[in-house]
């Protein structure tokens, strides 16, 4: 049964968003019998109360807050107050996210040593290596019910994936399949498997797709250690002499303040909230924010380099059925620099509904150009690409000066200048991409910009030193020691991949860590 | 493209129902856009009905589709007769804009424009202006977020209801 701790008691570890960090770390901690409070800013919708309808769904899920924007990203100019199709509810980003749970390549984790120095670029390396992280991936991928992993055998692919697996043959791809997805392919976990359904960002009504929502947040419950607050609003973090955090002011479901007392406190808004709350828990002991000696909270902002590319054929596709991105290439996710850029991106079948592909197909335009792409809607196929973009450290999120929200806390700024190895990346990306569906006789292609950023990284970097990032190897914020982070502004580099896996990989791991400590005592 | 006739050339409404007519067509009566030969009508409460056939025409000028009947043009523009009978400002940049562009037009008026390529070359003078903006910005949600029109681009929206795509074509293509 589901815990309800006292406002004062501050022996809890208070987590702030209940997503793939979150959620996930708020159940590991309640297995093992530690008491764990969950604010959560959205309201509890459980999944049979999803809608698939995109622009209902998005009403219902999306963190629509208002936001500025600056630098010259063509989201800016788009959509200048929506920088993010994040998700504001129980389970976070994890209702909308599409499932593909893919590794960290080895080289991803050492960027600057694999690289080398990159002009205008922030890399560094990670504290972790592969090897550290692979028995956490693994049991990630257990939990999650990855499929191509533990005998569960992958997604059977959709109309969108054949296009895209012919195309792949054509250009001598190797490595395309149907992904590793943490979508039940056969019934586990008592949940359902996959019915092709479409939708998988509006929120899997069938229960089949991993979510903190209906796994970890059900099952932290069921341990009685756990107590999930929605529409609570974390507004400030609040400390003591010593510097030790002790507690979170909140604003709760009728926008009254509260202040949970706390042992520790773990922060895992999302890369834009996270460092929003930290600046904003400003203090005469730390003038700059928590956690902020080193300057970086807030930078080194990365939403992967992203865009897609829709095709229109001569016979109808309909891409829309089935699983919206069970459909992956990989071959051009190594580092090979010969190609221009360094880093690397994979390929993932895309699709949108007829509302969504109107709104970011290409927006802002309009004519016949525009029309006759949609005219052919059921004959398109589509893929998203996703690589690794370059950390740079003007490209951040601070607090606005003058405008506030309802709670009267500053509103979050994004400010994102797109690096050269991005631009470089994104074009040979759609050069491909539009070679793809040529190959499969694609009458029309269309290189699509990139979305509001679903991937949102990097704003609280790990480091092994505490002059170069916000947190150490294990989350935990140099300055603080009982303040940690726990989503993926921890990345210290965006990897090609889908960030998910890795989120909770760390959040597991994370566990493990807090956990030792404070039987140790040493928290 | 949409012949409108004016009830000021002479011609009543009675008359154009007898003559019938070859295409689409749209008239003004009262406070009204009517469609006779699709039997619809759009009642207007804040914006001219001459302005909102002229707004219809933008809209179709705007996202053209061949396919897609103007009922569901008038659909997607009808919310800015609604806000502009709650808000005077968005009646005026409204009113004006459309003024505006029957000025450019000429004696006949943007919809007296024949071509298509003539209305658009307005379109793209004005393309940045607030009027255009709120236009286009409104209309690419109110248009494409029609179930109605779903079916005329092959899209066939939710599945749950019906199982998923799984018994239903999810992998069904047969030219690859």
């Amino acid at each position: 049964m589901a815990a309800q701790f006292d406002l004062n008691n501050d022996g809890v570890v208070v987590i702030i968003g209940s997503g793939a960090g979150g959620g996930t770390l708020g159940n590991e901690l309640a297995q093992k019998g530690i008491d764990v409070v969950i604010l959560e800013a959205g309201a509890r919708h459980e999944y049979e109360d999803f809608i698939n309808d995109e622009w209902d769904s998005f009403a219902q899920l999306a963190w629509k807050d208002k936001r500025t924007t600056s630098g010259d990203w063509r989201v800016a100019k788009d959509f200048p107050n929506l920088p993010a199709w994040i998700v504001k509810s129980v389970g976070g980003s994890t209702t909308h996210w599409a499932g593909a749970s893919l590794r960290f390549q080895e080289h991803e984790f050492k960027t600057l040593s694999t690289y080398g120095k990159v002009k205008g670029a922030n890399l560094l390396d990670w504290p972790v290596t592969l090897a550290e992280m692979e028995p956490y991936y693994a049991k990630a991928e257990a939990k999650m019910g990855v499929t191509g992993t533990n005998n569960w055998p992958r997604l059977p692919g959709n109309n969108n994936f054949k296009v895209l697996k012919a195309g792949a043959d054509k250009l001598g791809y190797k490595e395309c399949h149907t992904g590793n997805m943490a979508i039940n392919s056969v019934q586990r976990d008592d949940r359902n498997s996959c019915q092709q359904t479409g939708f998988c960002f509006q929120g899997c009504k069938w229960g089949a797709k991993w979510s903190t929502l209906y796994t970890e947040i059900p099952k932290g419950e069921a341990t009685g250690h756990l107590d999930v607050r929605p529409s609570s609003m974390a507004i400030k973090i609040s400390h003591d002499a010593s510097g030790k955090v002790t507690g979170v002011v909140y604003a709760d479901k009728d926008g009254k303040l509260q202040e949970q007392k706390a042992r520790i406190v773990a922060v895992a808004g999302n890369s834009i909230e996270s460092p929003r709350l930290l600046l904003n828990s400003e203090s005469s002991k730390f003038p700059h924010g928590l956690a902020n000696s080193s300057g970086q909270v807030g930078k080194n902002y990365m939403r992967h380099t992203t865009g897609s590319v829709y095709a229109v054929f001569d016979k109808p596709v309909h891409m829309y059925r089935g699983t919206t991105m069970a459909g992956s290439i990989r071959d051009e996710a190594r580092h090979d620099p010969s190609r221009g850029f360094v880093g690397g991106y994979e390929m993932e079948t895309l699709s949108l509904g007829l509302p969504f592909m109107a709104a970011f197909l290409n927006p802002g335009g309009w004519g016949r150009s525009f029309t006759t792409a949609l005219d052919h809607y059921d004959h398109m196929a589509g893929l998203w690409i996703v690589g690794e973009d370059m950390p740079r450290e003007e490209n951040r999120i601070t607090l606005h000066k003058d405008e506030k929200d309802e709670h009267g806390m500053p509103i979050a700024d994004v400010h994102f200048d797109d690096h050269p190895n991005d631009t470089a990346m994104r074009d040979h990306a759609y050069k491909q991409g539009q070679s793809l569906y040529a190959a499969v006789g694609a009458t029309r292609t269309f290189p699509t910009p990139p979305y509001p950023s679903t991937h949102n990284l990097g704003t609280n970097r790990m480091s092994e030193k505490a002059a170069d990032g916000v947190v150490n190897k294990h989350g935990q914020t140099h300055d603080i020691k009982n303040l940690f982070v726990s989503d993926g502004s921890q990345f210290t580099t965006g990897g090609a991949e889908n960030p998910t896996l890795t989120i909770v990989s760390l959040a597991i791991r994370q566990a493990d860590y807090i956990a030792a400590r404070m039987s140790a005592k040493s928290i | 493209m949409v012949t409108i006739y004016e009830r000021k050339p002479g011609l009543s409404r009675r008359e154009l129902l007898k003559r019938g007519g070859a295409g689409a067509l749209l008239i003004i009566s009262g406070s009204a856009v009517i469609s006779p030969e699709h039997a619809w009508a759009l009642q207007t409460a804040a914006l001219k009905p001459e302005t909102m056939a002229t707004l219809i025409q933008v809209a179709r000028d705007i996202y053209p589709h061949d396919q897609v009947p103007d009922k569901y043009y008038a659909i997607a523009v009808k919310g800015h007769d609604e806000t502009a009978a709650k808000d005077p400002a968005h009646k005026e940049l409204i009113e004006k804009g459309i003024a505006d562009l029957d000025k450019k037009a000429g004696s006949g008026g943007y919809r007296g424009l024949g071509w298509e390529e003539q209305r658009v070359a307005l379109l793209k003078e004005i393309e940045k202006s607030p009027f255009f903006q709120a236009v286009r910005g409104g209309l690419v949600v109110s248009l494409y977020n029609q179930k109605e029109v779903w079916p005329i681009f092959g899209y066939e929206g939710e599945s749950y209801s019906k199982g998923g795509y799984i018994a239903r074509g999810f992998d069904d293509i047969e030219w690859l």
